[in-house]
């Protein structure tokens, strides 16, 4: 691991860790011997096919999951401490906002669970609101929004209470691309105004290297790390960049990290 | 209202077929007592002789409607033969009995939902007690709460919670175990406790399934609001109409009583429903 250029403390930091799921059919290795280190800031991409352990990774840092080997910190933090402390905030594959809340209304939920003062829920919500560009929809309900629109309120909604960690597991999996490149771009423009650092759960490898300051590569069965790429592009991505050698070089480079992996047997 | 056609063939054709039916039925009694004069009629004199018959077999829709008609409007709503105060002896208890079994439903569920041994252990018995027939059951309710000295509207109301509290808890079950894993995972990652989960995630989505409930328990309490008041000796009630007008051979006021207590449940089921449509709407789930 290069930790050059860091500050002390990573974000989020895995050693050597290990979650083995016991089933019916005798243990499955979902994770083993993941080393690693994210610093704050970083963008971070997990890539590969399913089975290889990288929601199970992010689930892991939102203390969803109990890794059964190895130590894990975030924040210098235990996971549940973490969660505790309002770390991170999680964006799941599906926006799962409450119909019976208008935008504003699930926006609030989770500063209502963890008890914000009234006006200071009411000025959070109007300010993400604005950081998703939904200014003026927090009084619609869920189901008169697109499902890109959804989304953006569900990131809204993680990023309410401030959290420093935003975790995200295939959020934008369910969009149609051309919904998902602007959703990328605006992601990107969020992440530079906030300094948050992010873990990006994907099986999209444009979307990874878009994204991301590093790739991690995972394989299946047992899920493990197969390369850890740190992204020479610039910070300030427009979306014409895709086109440009460097990306399709480091998109050539996870391809080999996945088939590397045996990702591609099927 | 481009139904309105269709159901007025459907109950044209149901009017048709219950008028045939009861000249047919009725028919046997012209036929016998023009048998005793010594008297062959056609069907010309038989048929004006099935429709208005004292104690038909089965009486037509005319009477039906006039014996409703009086039993309503005819008369004082305190008097005995009036179909108003049977109704609301009847309704009385069925609302009770509704309220009764809707909360006992509610708790139930709610301990099923948060205890896996509620969750084991409860279910079964639930549905087993929907097994016993009603009618077996009611009789040792009312002579049990009798015997220490509860009389009046709460055995009936019993009875009604009994029936009523099953659909409410099978309801809300599935309704508060609606949400998905996501939804529940992300509680989890702000620290929810289980009472805000309840509160914030678990309770709204039942809403919808407590309202399908709610229309199945509320008939199910009509009935054994009736139910309950048959082995009472036939004192007041749709059920002691029912009961009485059996005793006495009054088919037309047995059929009144039924009419009037599927009246009672429609307009109670009715009811609910527009109570489930405001609510939803005003949750903002109502399209």
């Amino acid at each position: 691991m290069k930790d050059t250029a860091r500050p002390a403390e990573p974000a989020i930091e895995a050693r050597s860790l290990g979650l083995t799921f016991q089933t019916a059919d005798g243990p499955v290795h979902a994770l083993r011997d993941v080393t690693l280190t994210i610093g704050r800031g970083d963008f971070v991409s997990f890539i590969g096919p399913s089975g290889c352990g990288k929601t199970t990774f992010l689930r892991s840092v939102a203390a969803l999951e109990h890794p059964t080997e190895g130590s894990l910190t975030v924040n210098g933090m235990a996971p549940d401490a973490a969660r505790l402390a309002r770390a991170f905030g999680y964006v799941f594959q599906a926006a799962g906002l409450y119909p019976w809340r208008t935008i504003a209304g699930n926006i609030r939920l989770p500063l209502e669970i963890m008890g914000f003062p009234r006006a200071e829920q009411d000025e959070r919500v109007a300010r993400v609101l604005d950081l998703v560009e939904l200014g003026g929809f927090g009084t619609k309900f869920p189901w008169q929004l697109s499902g890109g629109m959804q989304q953006r309120a569900s990131i809204a909604r993680a990023l309410a209470f401030d959290a420093d960690i935003l975790l995200m597991d295939e959020p934008f999996g369910a969009l149609d691309e051309i919904v998902r490149d602007r959703l990328n771009e605006e992601l990107l423009n969020l992440w530079s105004r906030t300094g948050k650092t992010i873990g990006f759960v994907t099986h999209s490898i444009p979307e990874a290297v878009y994204l991301s300051t590093r790739i991690v590569v995972m394989s299946p069965r047992p899920g493990r790390i197969t390369d850890v790429i740190d992204s020479p592009l610039p910070r300030e991505r427009p979306l014409g960049i895709r086109d440009t050698p460097e990306f399709l070089a480091i998109s050539q480079r996870v391809r080999e990290g996945l088939r590397a992996g045996h990702s591609y047997d099927v | 209202m481009k139904a309105v056609l269709p159901v007025f063939v459907v109950i044209a054709a149901i009017v048709v077929l219950w008028y045939g039916a009861a000249v047919w039925m009725n028919a046997a009694w012209v036929r016998d007592q023009a048998a005793r004069a010594g008297e062959t009629p056609g069907l010309a004199q038989i048929v004006p002789q099935t429709l208005n018959q004292e104690r038909p077999v089965l009486p037509t829709p005319h009477q039906v409607a006039a014996e409703l008609w009086k039993g309503v409007a005819g008369q004082a709503v305190t008097s005995k033969r009036s179909l108003v105060y049977h109704g609301w002896i009847t309704l009385s208890a069925t609302l009770l009995g509704f309220v009764i079994g809707t909360g006992a439903g509610i708790l139930l569920a709610i301990g099923i939902v948060h205890n896996r041994a509620m969750d084991l252990s409860v279910m079964p018995w639930a549905i087993a007690s929907q097994t016993i027939p009603i009618l077996a059951i009611a009789p040792m309710i009312i002579v049990v709460l009798n015997s220490v000295g509860v009389t009046g509207i709460v055995p009936k109301a019993i009875i009604s919670a009994y029936l009523s509290f099953f659909p409410v808890v099978v309801g809300m079950v599935k309704g508060l175990r609606a949400p998905d894993a996501m939804q529940l995972d992300l509680l989890r990652t702000y620290g929810a406790s289980q009472r805000q989960t309840f509160a914030k995630l678990r309770m709204p989505a039942s809403v919808p399934y407590l309202f399908a409930s709610l229309k199945v328990g509320v008939a199910a309490a009509l009935v054994g609001a009736i139910v309950g008041e048959l082995p009472t000796g036939a004192v007041a009630g749709l059920g002691a109409r029912l009961l009485s007008g059996s005793y006495y051979g009054q088919t037309v006021q047995i059929w009144a009583a039924l009419f009037a207590a599927a009246l009672l449940a429609a307009s109670l089921v009715a009811l609910i429903g527009l109570a489930e449509r405001l609510t939803l709407r005003r949750m903002g789930m109502g399209r």
